[in-house]
């Protein structure tokens, strides 16, 4: 009974306690200060200019936040305009399929790598493979670029190679055709990654229970059969979590390797939404319609991703991470 | 062990370090390749069949590139960027993950989502555009360092680190009168050393690596960077420079030592080797970055 007196009569004094407890806490609010603005003006103030996808906006000398909240309002227009034009399609199959294609490699070929990583005994080996596969991550999608036009090219390594192995007849073009184009930027994003992605299947495989194989060893199975039994159970959880918060990225293929590798011959199908959204924006100063296509972008992003972070959330394990 | 045991043991070997030494050259040999075409000469390299090794070595790309003024502007105004970008932005972030690491603090879930919100959803490119503009950042050196100051994903690595001290440091220097600011400055930040250094070599690669700012949102020559020439150069090569079948045998009969082609080499190669001398040192912090990464709270 005493209890159910006494909570009232805190509650009462809760509102002065708080503000006691932030005045005591004034000093970590202002070391959080600069970054609370650095986000109200890097990321909340152009959350407020998506308002641009409902208006005609036209640039001009002047405030640009004047200029915006007077522009004409035109509601769905824009998005009306991109729905039912030719280009919808096209964007939205080129951003799908490329993602699907990058996801469906980079899921496969980082596992493998991790799983054969794990049976090489010799540390010296190990370190140079492993030093040499995380290289590409670390550069940038422009000295990439660089180095996969150059090796693509009509007198280029691949094409020396596959000729040479008389595979080909003559040197293709590989980057000026479109229909290589899906294949090339699923292998590039794949060679990019893939070493520094196997870190984390390599850190689950070193979590596995030793014991478990050596029992295994004991009852006489074969390693492919300890791997097949034993390994891939165990990182499957990883396996899955990785594989539900990829799918938040579906939309989100990457702006710089469809903008530096793709070029006007290959457009039909290099365009992606957001090198789209570039072009008819900065490029061509429609700002209102590449805002929309970016805020159809955005949407189905964050849809996504919550989607993925709730599944990713039910399904994880509380050993896992 | 019997003889098919044996067999099958040495086969599995085989398969393992020859797929693992297959991983190496697909990552080693596209950079040797550019290396070689970067110092053989450029009109050898135009009759063909240069990839491993060089044929006709010089330098003369890497003197022309270095005696450009372009590249060499750029490469000042990369080092410029990194040199006061780094710092800035690390010590904005470290403020933030000391405020987010404390318990008890007041609306502490709230301004975690404010900041969470903003890796999920973006007012993307175009009003960036608009805002970055409307600041009066268009051309001006800020452009670099303002607007990607704060990473999230850093700030979570440097909150798990501290959330991860023990409290009797603080406890300690708070009976002896300090106040949150002293703390933060004389307790936490000396320990978070190691948490910072990969903090540092991330914001480093990432302002070294930068090209999109400088492309789209400054026009002035003296603010290119290294990476928005060489996109630039590269953009050259896509659309003018493929050369035809007649164009590269004709270039070939002349003894050119540099052409475009071993330009691009070059500043490729000049724009890897600092991330190539700068890696082997982060590379022991791979995992804890990488774990922090994948988990999203």
């Amino acid at each position: 009974m005493n209890t159910a007196v006494k909570v009232p009569k805190r509650k009462m004094e809760a509102p002065k306690k708080l503000l006691q407890q932030m005045y005591r806490q004034r000093y970590i609010y202002l070391l959080m200060l600069p970054a609370i603005i650095w986000a109200l003006l890097f990321c909340y103030a152009p959350l407020a200019g998506l308002y641009m996808a409902f208006v005609d906006f036209k640039l001009a000398l002047g405030d640009f936040w004047h200029r915006l909240f007077t522009s004409e309002f035109v509601g769905l227009q824009w998005f009306k305009y991109f729905f039912s034009g030719q280009d919808f399609f096209r964007v939205m199959r080129n951003t799908l399929v490329s993602s699907v294609l990058t996801l469906s490699m980079k899921f496969v070929v980082p596992v493998f790598i991790a799983i054969l990583m794990n049976e090489v005994r010799n540390v010296h080996f190990k370190k140079i493979v492993q030093t040499a596969s995380y290289l590409p991550y670390f550069v940038s999608w422009v000295i990439a670029a660089n180095i996969i036009t150059t090796l693509l090219s009509s007198g280029g390594a691949i094409n020396q190679l596959l000729l040479n192995l008389h595979i080909i007849k003559e040197s293709i073009p590989f980057l000026q055709q479109g229909k290589y184009f899906w294949g090339i930027v699923a292998v590039s994003n794949t060679w990019k990654d893939m070493g520094y992605n196997s870190i984390i299947y390599l850190a689950a495989i070193t979590a596995v229970n030793p014991e478990l194989f050596e029992a295994a060893q004991v009852d006489g199975a074969s390693r492919i059969k300890q791997i097949w039994h034993i390994l891939l159970p165990a990182i499957k959880p990883t396996i899955i979590i990785m594989m539900i918060l990829s799918i938040g990225d579906l939309l989100n293929t990457g702006f710089d390797q469809f903008f530096l590798l793709g070029n006007s011959m290959t457009r039909e199908f290099s365009d992606v939404i957001d090198t789209y959204s570039f072009r008819y924006g900065i490029q061509n100063g429609m700002y209102s319609y590449a805002t929309a296509v970016g805020l159809f972008k955005s949407v189905v992003a964050l849809i996504l991703v919550s989607g993925a972070n709730a599944l990713a959330k039910k399904t994880e394990n509380s050993h896992l991470f | 062990m019997t003889a098919k045991e044996k067999a099958w043991n040495i086969a599995g070997k085989v398969f393992v370090y020859g797929m693992l030494s297959l991983l190496f050259l697909i990552t080693f040999l596209p950079f040797w390749n550019i290396f070689v075409l970067s110092i053989n000469e450029a009109s050898d390299t135009l009759r063909g069949g240069v990839a491993l090794w060089p044929r006709a070595p010089t330098f003369d790309s890497y003197i022309t590139v270095l005696k450009d003024p372009e590249i060499i502007g750029s490469l000042g105004i990369t080092l410029l960027r990194t040199v006061v970008g780094v710092p800035f932005s690390v010590i904005i972030i470290a403020m933030l993950a000391y405020g987010l690491s404390r318990n008890g603090l007041v609306g502490k879930r709230a301004i975690n989502f404010f900041f969470v919100f903003t890796m999920m959803f973006s007012g993307g490119m175009i009003p960036k555009y608009m805002v970055i503009r409307s600041l009066g950042l268009l051309d001006n050196f800020w452009v670099f360092i303002l607007p990607d100051l704060v990473n999230i994903f850093w700030m979570m690595l440097i909150r798990t680190y501290m959330e991860g001290l023990p409290r009797e440091l603080e406890e300690s220097a708070r009976i002896d009168g300090a106040n949150d600011l002293v703390i933060f400055l004389r307790v936490i930040l000396p320990i978070c050393v190691p948490v910072l250094a990969t903090v540092i070599m991330f914001s480093a690669i990432y302002h070294w690596n930068s090209w999109y700012d400088s492309y789209i949102y400054t026009s002035s020559q003296n603010l290119k960077t290294l990476s928005s020439v060489l996109v630039k150069i590269l953009n050259q090569y896509q659309t003018g420079g493929m050369l035809s079948q007649a164009q590269q045998m004709a270039a070939s009969a002349k003894r050119l030592p540099v052409s475009s082609e071993s330009i691009r080499m070059t500043v490729t190669m000049v724009a890897t080797l600092p991330i190539v001398m700068v890696y082997p040192l982060v590379q022991k912090y791979f995992i804890s970055g990488m774990m922090v990464g994948s988990v999203k709270d």
